[in-house]
C-alpha cells in the first residue's frame, strides 16, 4: 500500500523475547510494536487494536508462563501476532475465555491485573484468535488484525 | 480543551510530559482501577482516573491512547511510574478530590470550554 514505510519488501517481521523479570519490563514488546506500526503509517485504530491484543498476550505470558516469545508479521493489509510459551498451559480454554475468570496471583492482582479480561480483550480486538494449549507443556496464541477489520467493542 | 488547559483550570499538578499535555485534547473520561478492564474500555482521548499507581499504568495509558492519567485524592505518584510515563509521552496528573468529584469537575470544565 502506498504511503506506508514498507520499503521494497512487503512484509516486516519482528521478534520479541518476553522475559519474566519484574513488572517494570512488562509491556515493552507492545510499546515497541506500537512505535513500529505508527512509523509504518497504520491508522490509529489498527495500531490500538493490535497493540492492545499484543499487550494482553504479553502480560499473560509474563504473569502465568514465566515469559515466552512473540513473533509479529506485518503486511500492508494485516498484522499477525504469534505468542508461544512453555508455561503450565490452560486446562479449560472455554473457561479462560470467560470475562472475569482469572487465575492470576495475588501479586499480579495487587499490580492491577487479574480482572479476567485478558483473553476476552484479545478476542474482541482481533479479527481472528486461535488459542492452543497443552497442560504442562505450554500455550500458543495466534492473532490476526486486519486493516479495515473492526473491534467487537 | 487540552490537558494542560484543564489541569491549570482545575488546579491539578502535571507530573509528566508537559509538552504532550499542551498538545493532547481531552474528549472524555474513564474511571477504573483494573488494568485489563481499562485496557478494553478506555477510549482514545479519555482522561483516565485511577488510584492504581504502578509502572503498568503508563503502558495501558500509552496503548489505549488516553489523553492523560489522573491520580486522585492526592495520592503520591510512584516516581518509577512518572519516569516511565515521561519516556512514553504519557501525561500524569495529580489531583485532590475523589474520582467522582474530579469527573464532575471535568464535565463542567468541558461544558464551559465548548
Amino acid at each position: 500500500m502506498q504511503g506506508r514505510g514498507f520499503g521494497s519488501g512487503n512484509t516486516v517481521t519482528l521478534h520479541y523475547d518476553v522475559d519474566a523479570g519484574d513488572f517494570s519490563s512488562a509491556g515493552e514488546a507492545s510499546a515497541n510494536l506500537k512505535r513500529t506500526l505508527k512509523q509504518l503509517g497504520f491508522p490509529p485504530e489498527v495500531v490500538r487494536r493490535a497493540t492492545i491484543a499484543m499487550y494482553e498476550g504479553e502480560i499473560n505470558m509474563f504473569i502465568h508462563a514465566g515469559g515466552g516469545v512473540a513473533d509479529v508479521e506485518i503486511t500492508p493489509d494485516e498484522i499477525r501476532i504469534k505468542l508461544v510459551d512453555s508455561g503450565p498451559g490452560i486446562p479449560d480454554i472455554a473457561l479462560a475465555m470467560q470475562k472475569g475468570y482469572s487465575t492470576a496471583s495475588e501479586l499480579a492482582r495487587e499490580m492491577g491485573f487479574g480482572a479476567g479480561m485478558g483473553l476476552p480483550n484479545m478476542q474482541s480486538y482481533t479479527d481472528e484468535l486461535i488459542v492452543e494449549s497443552q497442560v504442562g507443556k505450554g500455550t500458543s496464541i495466534s492473532m490476526l488484525v486486519r486493516v479495515g477489520g473492526s473491534s467487537a467493542q | 480543551m487540552t490537558v494542560l488547559e484543564y489541569a491549570k483550570a482545575a488546579g491539578h499538578r502535571v507530573l509528566s510530559s508537559p509538552e504532550a499535555a499542551a498538545r493532547r485534547e481531552i474528549t472524555g473520561c474513564y474511571i477504573c482501577d483494573l488494568l485489563s478492564w481499562a485496557m478494553g474500555r478506555c477510549r482514545s482521548g479519555d482522561m483516565w482516573i485511577t488510584v492504581q499507581n504502578n509502572l503498568n499504568v503508563a503502558a495501558v495509558a500509552a496503548l489505549t491512547d488516553a489523553a492523560c492519567v489522573l491520580i486522585p485524592e492526592g495520592i503520591e505518584a510512584d516516581p518509577a511510574l512518572v519516569e516511565k510515563a515521561g519516556a512514553q509521552e504519557v501525561v500524569i496528573l495529580s489531583g485532590q478530590g475523589t474520582s467522582y468529584e474530579i469527573a464532575c469537575n471535568l464535565k463542567d470544565a468541558m461544558a464551559q470550554w465548548n
